[in-house]
């Protein structure tokens, strides 16, 4: 029976067969801590997947290659290079607060002003900005329990998160959801969610609401796009590849992000998969699949930037997996023993901020002075979100009943005739439902 | 599995009256039905008729509709001669369809309920109505389909999504106990998640125990949702589209059983209230509070109970989370003998919260323990013997209530 949405997998057999060539610019033992080397297929034409239609775009490995072409081709290097100057500064200083307030939160927390679990996204800044700084306001994104920097990105001010960490009233979520539920309805951040893999079904659904605007209700311009992050022990779970199927079934606008950073907690990936080359999931969907350098922005820019026209033109899906690195461990509480240093070390060389850094400063797109300035403000921003959140108030008791449900009828009908929400105690926080 | 059951026990085919006031009705719904934003009429279960969604003060006795078996109800059946007769499967998807004609954002998503129609014909031929966005067939992935439903529901849309059985939602669980209830206060009040989950639960007629689970003794303790249960074709139309309207999310229980039921009900547009339960019978006796299925059981019982001299007042709590404390309170305050029927398993059921909340707060209006009849502790059996013992059956609520009232 054919339905507008029989998916037609053979016309999308996106194989990116070609992506490996970054991870064969390494040493053959490719990930470090690795008990076992990494096969991948060599770019092989033999590979009946690539055998099929492919789409001419060939970004990922392309990007390193366009550069140097570029650069060898003409004398003029600003014509040729992947960012403006204004784009570059507007990275730069994202990335410089993804670090700076992560490293204030570790502060923070080991001066007993944040509890609980804290996940800090050292190390991994030029994903979140890579990606969010390419959408609009209406775009949504959905994150995992490491999701600071993905609001900070997203457009959330840093005092509300800060404050949220606080637990204080003035929080994006009024204190009432703390690290790992970060969420901004004027931003579009659908969450925050603390078990893995549980967001990619609500993102699955965001993307699904874009498709349904446009050819249900008749929003013809309706071309927001949704992006899931999540981590590559996500990758082992069966709501990843349900969603998957979904999205490539019905085409949804959704691009699947994963931060690939070889460690779950304490678990290696390698140790944890049986084949660890997550990009290659996408096709085995009918969705193309790519595996991009997450260390750096610029690359992760240039996938990020296809992905996202593929979503809002209509032809659905992308899997991206970005080879990334936590420099800390996996929460707070993570004493991080298990990583070995020599791998820390190899991706500490590969600091993306560092590595923008010296790309504007070779390429003349900014000067040093400019860039401090921007890191000042930063930690001035940080500074201001600190005292904002320190003489925020804690929530009263009045709000504890608050926001259980939308609809506070929701509460019931109590003994004495009246709905609950109406019993003054009940604004008080101290009503018994 | 779609089987389709000739109604329950000796009775077939049960036909049911309504016997509020449809003059009163028809005359509120003409004048308000004439913008197309129209205030919709709440049926409240004493009778009155409102027509906004304000919680009003309820001081007066109810009156029965639906299930009436009292003599003097025959008067006021000759003024329900309008309206149109349909069975319980057809009332779902009767509300189901006006609330997706009313607001284009509903829509509905789940396995076979678009070209199949449903597995139990609920949402028969509304794909060639609306498409098949709107009518969305899903792959076999509960857990991610009802999390694409939470996530639509948070970026403006009202999903329905449909368990082809209820049983199925254990996959959802995750979704349904972290995002579904939790995010409306995770996420500060942010975003709500207007969702309706139903589908067919309880135990059928010999369909092994995996397919015959009552999801709502797990689902009660999740904080953020609601959950209704339907036990007629009125209260089925009426709860579909008070869930769908709700801004909450709402898990509707239907019951395999008790699809084919009949009656009529009125052509007007209704809506029911979420929080209240239905007063089936009143009576001085006894209180006997049930819900779904069980609540034929305890009809059937409560002619033998007649017949023996007993006036059991039976009512129908519809509202599984919140109780209605209100009506059953009131009942308790009157009769001073509760009996709980449930089809719930004996630990940690519907009926073991309902005892103690009955406890809590009327402890003092009782004259005897609360009595709670479940079903026994045991997978449901496939052998049809044993089945009807795990399940509570109107001969054990007679003794049940003999006992309560000596």
């Amino acid at each position: 029976m054919a339905t507008a949405f029989s998916s037609s997998i053979h016309a999308i057999q996106h194989s990116r067969c070609e992506n490996p060539s970054i991870a064969s610019k390494k040493p053959s033992s490719a990930f470090l801590g690795s008990t076992h080397k990494l096969r991948f297929a060599a770019p092989s034409r033999s590979a009946s997947v690539c055998a099929a239609t492919r789409r001419r775009s060939s970004s990922v490995s392309a990007v390193s290659e366009v550069i140097k072409e570029k650069k060898q081709k003409s004398a003029s290097s600003s014509s040729n290079l992947l960012i403006t100057k204004e784009e570059g500064l507007e990275l730069y200083e994202d990335m410089v607060l993804g670090r700076a307030f992560e490293d204030m939160c570790a502060q923070m927390y080991y001066r007993g002003k944040m509890f609980g679990f804290v996940h800090l996204y050292n190390g991994q800044e030029a994903v979140s900005t890579g990606f969010i700084k390419l959408l609009k306001k209406e775009d949504s994104a959905v994150s995992t329990y490491r999701d600071h920097v993905h609001a900070l990105s997203k457009g959330v001010p840093a005092r509300e998160v800060m404050s949220e960490l606080f637990g204080k009233t003035t929080g994006c979520c009024r204190g009432q959801g703390g690290s790992m539920h970060m969420f901004s309805k004027e931003h579009n951040l659908l969450g925050g969610f603390a078990f893995i893999g549980e967001g990619i079904p609500v993102a699955t659904g965001a993307a699904f609401s874009s498709k349904y605007r446009r050819e249900v209700l008749g929003e013809a311009d309706c071309d927001h796009v949704t992006l899931a992050f999540f981590g590559d022990g996500t990758c082992n779970n069966g709501q990843f590849y349900e969603c998957l199927n979904l999205a490539a079934l019905w085409k949804l606008p959704i691009i699947f992000v994963v931060e690939n950073n070889l460690w779950a907690i304490g678990m290696s990936h390698m140790r944890a998969t049986s084949d660890p080359q997550i990009w290659k999931k996408g096709p085995a969907f009918g969705m193309p699949g790519v595996h991009v350098d997450g260390m750096d922005v610029l690359k992760v820019r240039e996938v990020a930037k296809e992905a996202i026209e593929r979503a809002r033109r209509g032809e659905g899906p992308t899997l991206v997996e970005c080879e990334t690195y936590r420099f800390r461990g996996h929460s707070l509480a993570d004493p991080d023993e298990l990583r070995d240093p020599a791998e820390k070390a190899h991706y500490a060389a590969r600091d993306p901020i560092t590595a923008l850094k010296k790309y504007m400063i070779e390429n003349n797109l900014a000067k040093e002075a400019e860039l401090k300035t921007i890191e000042k403000k930063i930690d001035e921003v940080v500074e201001d979100a600190v005292e904002f959140a320190d003489e925020s108030p804690q929530p009263p008791r009045s709000q504890l009943l608050d926001n259980v449900f939308a609809d506070p009828k929701g509460f019931g009908i109590g003994p004495d005739g009246r709905y609950r929400c109406e019993d003054p105690k009940f604004t008080e926080g101290t009503a018994h439902v | 599995m779609a089987a389709t059951f000739q109604g329950l026990g000796a009775a077939t085919a049960l036909s049911l009256s309504g016997s509020f006031d449809s003059k009163r009705l028809h005359l509120l719904s003409r004048r308000s039905l004439s913008g197309r934003k129209t205030n919709f009429l709440v049926v409240r279960s004493d009778g009155r008729i409102v027509s906004s969604s304000m919680p009003a003060r309820r001081s007066q006795q109810f009156i029965a509709n639906a299930v009436a078996t009292k003599a003097d109800q025959a008067a006021a059946s000759t003024a329900s001669k309008s309206g149109h007769e349909l069975l319980l499967f057809e009332a779902l998807r009767e509300g189901l369809e006006e609330e997706m004609d009313r607001d284009p954002t509903v829509c509905v998503m789940g396995e076979d309920v678009g070209h199949y129609g449903g597995s139990y014909k609920v949402t028969k031929d509304l794909a060639n109505k609306y498409g098949d966005l709107r009518v969305l067939d899903t792959p076999i992935a509960e857990n991610s389909f009802t999390g694409m439903g939470i996530g639509a529901a948070m970026t403006g849309l009202r999903p329905v999504v449909e368990g082809m059985n209820m049983g199925f939602l254990l996959l959802a669980f995750n979704q349904i106990s972290n995002n579904c209830g939790m995010l409306h206060y995770t996420s500060g009040g942010q975003f709500k998640i207007p969702i309706v989950i139903r589908g067919p639960g309880g135990v059928g007629r010999q369909l092994g125990a995996e397919h015959s689970q009552r999801l709502e003794s797990y689902f009660q303790s999740i904080p953020g949702i609601q959950m209704v249960a339907c036990s007629t074709p009125y209260n089925a139309k009426g709860l579909m589209k008070a869930a769908i309207r709700s801004e909450n999310p709402v898990i509707l229980f239907e019951h395999v059983l008790l699809y084919n039921l009949k009656e009529r009900i009125p052509d007007e547009e209704y809506v029911l209230n979420l929080e209240e339960a239905e007063m089936v019978r009143p009576g001085e006796h006894v209180t006997i509070l049930t819900y779904s299925r069980m609540r034929y059981h305890v009809m059937q019982a409560a002619k033998t109970l007649v017949n023996k001299g007993y006036d059991p007042e039976v009512i129908d709590i519809r509202s599984l989370k919140p109780f209605d404390l209100h009506t059953i309170g009131n009942s308790v305050k009157k009769t001073h003998r509760v009996l709980i029927v449930e089809e719930c398993m004996r630990t940690g059921g519907i009926g073991a919260s309902l005892t103690a909340a009955i406890t809590e707060n009327f402890h003092d209006y009782l004259d005897a323990p609360i009595v709670c009849l479940s079903s026994q502790d045991v997978p449901t059996p496939y052998a049809g013997t044993l089945e009807n013992w795990t399940v509570v059956q109107p001969a054990q609520i007679v003794t049940a209530v003999e006992q309560l009232c000596q």
